[in-house]
């Protein structure tokens, strides 16, 4: 009977049936409003095949532990609770101001509040079902917040973009659906533990795998789905920190960490890091090309999570190692980025990136928070040790030459486009006005819980991995081994308070005299403009986009064509065995 | 951490600027009679370097003489892992940040020149980089391990094994010591079209830690040359010492024959080197292993 810390939950099929057609009856509602019926009908071929398997055998199917807390799950939840609620709070100022600058979007501040807290309560649930119904409620739950979250503005296109999210993730619900009802007439469970127990050696075990991968995939927006993440950028930045770091696309690759057991050295696997390593390659060569701040951040996202899905389809122990690693830390990392630059962004009025120039003059607090956050994802020791040592230590180990290639090249391309943003806000230019008087004190308060929680991360994550992580593994892979060695985490360490001592040693230098800068003429005095010919000539500096080398389009297209042949044989030849 | 290990690391810390400071000297003799000309003494470069030492304190801006001690301090941290007999990869990556803070200290100038030549540096590292991690992988694969130490005592010569490898890393270290073809952010030459790209906001201390910071770097990408000759033979440290010799009259030779290329061919052709001689090589490894 199902039963948790002592309750007896009878009720708990009924009431999650309950939510699955209430989620069902909202997205009918809308689908219908704005003439969408085939996204209508997606949904309801899910809601049938559900309840279809429910009334069949539901009875049938009473698992023992329809919710499990381990020390994976107790992460998920810290992410959530920690990030999900400093999104949540610095929300709050934020959108008092997105209101004030919007007066053309219609004031539903309770709403979107609202949904942001059910989307987070849907997480919770989702992370700790053992029961992949419960889960499959939760993650209906998810897709229906982010796609109201996403149409808030009601514009056209953010109208467009969200029903662009809803229908990718209902295409993964239909997955998840079948999955359900494949394992539950076939393997009679429908509990992710007895179904891993079952072991990768059947084919029903591996096309289930398949499907839930498959839906993994939408959620955390592996190409060719990565476009319904980049449309939620039309969303108020609250929305995209929560999509990005917390919730949604961590509910995608928490699945796919979750089934990492079955997924060593079979197809399923094969597909699983060949659609992440690509993805993780071309859309970190997409960022370059980018100048919208947002848009970096938002493929950089795409970049990352497919070298999590990557790590977690080589499934080895030291592939979900570094795939829990890499979940935590970009979580903080990216939603502290996200987060200043929606701040940023109403400061200075603009979020392309050569707005920026020289923030850390004009907003100084604030650019240190960017500053903190962008270092956390590329430099030491989070950018160093766990997504390039670790991740290439797992793909050189399984004997992947293609993956080493797209690993290499992608890490480097990816150095390419942190660092051009870095020295945009780093550059010294005091003439330039001031700003950052108004930002909201809670927007300052969230900033810097994730600013400090980005360096305490980076001191404590030897013990995390030592406490957390490892134990977590160790039950689940019989022979745990050292991913990286403890002498490394001790020198990285080291640099890590090398860096902190240095930052504190910022401008206590010697008096220097002080000279200009060297322009194409007599510079003005500002180091801004130089006497040139024809008068006063102002210099304005851009960084490079290489556009015709890694221009957008192509990019997605080469990535969407890889990812959907290996989606498509992927799901051919493994379930084409069981049929 | 052996004793042996300790040592070599504190010795490299010492010595290291001045066989750096020596190597310089002898780089640019041997490119003066190259060009038929008597070339300066041996010592130059410490003179020049004493020289800008001594010069006025100056600076565009604060943050500048931060992020080239920074970048010192990394460059020296990556050579001391190195001898120490670390982590390749940890080496690598410690490098990076040096360079990263290098491009930071070139960007913070607001400089049209430097800043051009930081977008340039960027690229090169964009360019370098995959052959970088590919020769920590092929030491990997062929001997088991990322550590320096493990490396050097391996049964047989690396090099045997990985010569696509080696040749691949020779073509990029053309760009880590910034020698023609590949000099595009900055040049030791006095005059490019970017004047003096990356430096060219520096003078006096700061140019002179950029100098001193570029001589660590050289000596310990000379022991990555060495790392392919190390074995428990007895011949072969005599080997390795030779083949950094050649290694480092090669890039002089090569520096004195090219003339600068566009920062596009820069990074295609070491991508194209890349995959060919280095990602062929890791197949061929993965394959036999």
């Amino acid at each position: 009977m199902d039963c948790f810390f002592g309750n007896n939950l009878t009720w708990l099929p009924g009431a999650v049936m309950g939510l699955d057609i209430i989620a069902a009856l909202i997205i009918f509602y809308y689908t219908f409003k704005h003439r969408y019926y085939w996204i209508g009908a997606l949904e309801a071929v899910q809601l049938a095949l559900i309840l279809w398997f429910e009334s069949a055998y539901g009875h049938s199917l009473a698992g023992s532990s329809p919710f499990i807390i381990d020390k994976l799950v107790w992460v998920m939840l810290a992410i959530a609770t920690v990030i999900g609620g400093s999104i949540v709070v610095f929300a709050i100022g934020y959108m008092e101001e997105f209101q004030r600058e919007h007066p053309d979007v219609a004031d539903r501040r309770a709403f979107f509040f609202g949904v942001m807290v059910v989307f987070l309560l849907a997480m919770f649930g989702l992370v700790m079902s053992n029961n992949l119904l419960y889960m499959y409620a939760c993650w209906e739950i998810t897709s229906l917040c982010s796609f109201l979250l996403i149409g808030y503005t009601q514009t056209a296109e953010a109208t467009a973009n969200s029903f662009k999210a809803l229908w990718m993730n209902l295409l993964g619900g239909l997955a998840f659906a079948i999955a359900i009802v494949l394992m539950g007439s076939q393997l009679h469970t429908v509990e992710l533990t007895r179904f891993l127990a079952v072991g990768s050696g059947n084919r029903v075990v591996l096309t289930c795998a398949a499907l839930l991968v498959f839906c993994g995939f939408t959620k955390c927006a592996m190409m060719p789905f990565s476009g319904w993440l980049l449309g939620a950028m039309v969303a108020p930045t609250p929305t995209s920190a929560l999509l990005h770091s917390s919730t949604m696309v961590k509910a995608g690759v928490f699945l796919i960490i979750k089934l990492c057991p079955v997924l060593s050295g079979n197809l399923v696997g094969l597909m699983t890091l060949l659609v992440g390593g690509f993805t993780f390659f071309f859309a970190g060569c997409a960022a370059v090309s980018q100048s919208d701040g947002k848009k970096v951040l938002a493929y950089s996202t795409i970049s990352n999570l497919g070298l999590i899905v990557c790590c977690a389809g080589v499934g080895s122990y030291a592939g979900a190692w570094t795939a829990i690693m890499l979940v935590i830390f970009h979580a903080v990392a990216k939603s502290l980025c996200f987060l200043s630059v929606g701040t940023a962004e109403q400061e200075i009025g603009s979020r392309n990136l050569e707005s920026f120039d020289g923030m850390i003059c004009r907003i100084p607090r604030l650019a240190m928070c960017m500053l903190i956050g962008i270092c956390g994802m590329f430099l030491a020791p989070f950018g160093m040790l766990i997504s390039k040592w670790a991740a290439m230590k797992t793909v050189v180990d399984a004997g992947e030459p293609l993956l080493v290639l797209l690993l290499v090249f992608g890490s480097s391309i990816t150095m390419f486009y942190w660092s051009k943003w870095l020295g945009k806000i780093c550059t010294y230019i005091p003439t330039k006005e001031k700003l950052g008087q108004t930002i909201h004190g809670v927007q300052w308060s969230s900033l810097w819980l994730l600013a400090y929680l980005v360096v305490a991360l980076c001191a404590v994550f030897p013990l995390l991995s030592k406490f957390v992580v490892s134990p977590y593994l160790g039950k689940i892979y019989a022979l745990p081994t050292e991913v990286i060695a403890e002498n490394n985490f001790v020198v990285t360490g080291l640099m890590l308070l090398v860096l902190l001592v240095m930052a504190l040693c910022y401008g206590r230098g010697c008096k220097q005299k002080k000279v200009l800068t060297q322009l194409a003429g007599l510079n003005n005095g500002d180091n801004q403009s130089y006497e040139g010919a024809l008068g006063i000539v102002p210099i304005t500096l851009n960084n490079w986009y290489l556009e015709d080398w890694f221009g957008e389009k192509k990019m997605c297209r080469y990535g969407y064509q890889f990812c959907i042949v290996f989606i498509v044989l992927g799901l051919i030849f493994v379930g084409g065995g069981v049929l | 951490m052996s004793i042996m290990s300790i040592v070599s690391a504190v010795l490299y810390l010492l010595l290291a600027p001045f066989v750096g400071g020596i190597l310089a000297g002898v780089d640019r003799i041997i490119s003066a009679r190259m060009q038929r000309r008597m070339g300066p003494p041996l010592l130059q470069p410490f003179y020049d370097f004493l020289k800008l030492w001594d010069k006025e304190k100056q600076e565009v801006n604060p943050a500048q003489g931060w992020y080239i001690g920074g970048f010192l301090l990394f460059v020296v941290l990556s050579g001391v892992i190195f001898f120490g007999q670390g982590d390749l990869l940890l080496v690598i990556f410690t490098l990076t940040i040096a360079s990263v803070l290098f491009v930071m200290a070139a960007y913070c100038s607001n400089s049209p020149f430097s800043q051009v030549a930081a977008q340039r540096e960027l690229a090169q590292a964009m360019a370098y980089e995959p052959m970088m991690l590919l020769v920590a992988i092929g030491f990997y694969l062929q001997c088991g391990s990322f550590t320096v130490g493990d490396v050097l005592h391996a049964p047989t010569l690396s090099i045997l094994r990985m010569p696509g490898i080696f040749l691949g890393m020779i073509f990029i270290f053309l760009i880590k010591f910034r020698k023609s073809p590949f000099d595009v952010s900055m040049s030791h030459e006095v005059h490019q079209e970017l004047i003096q790209g990356m430096v060219t906001e520096f003078s006096g201390r700061t140019l002179a830690l950029i100098e001193l910071a570029h001589w660590y770097e050289n000596i310990f990408l000379l022991g990555f040359v060495y790392l392919f000759f190390g074995a428990a033979c007895p011949l072969a440290p005599v080997c390795g010492l030779v083949a950094c010799a050649l290694v480092y009259f090669l890039m002089i030779l090569v520096d004195n024959c090219c003339s600068r290329v566009k920062w596009q061919s820069l990074v295609r052709s070491a991508w194209v080197i890349t995959i060919i001689l280095g990602f062929g090589n890791v197949v061929y490894l993965m394959i036999f292993r």
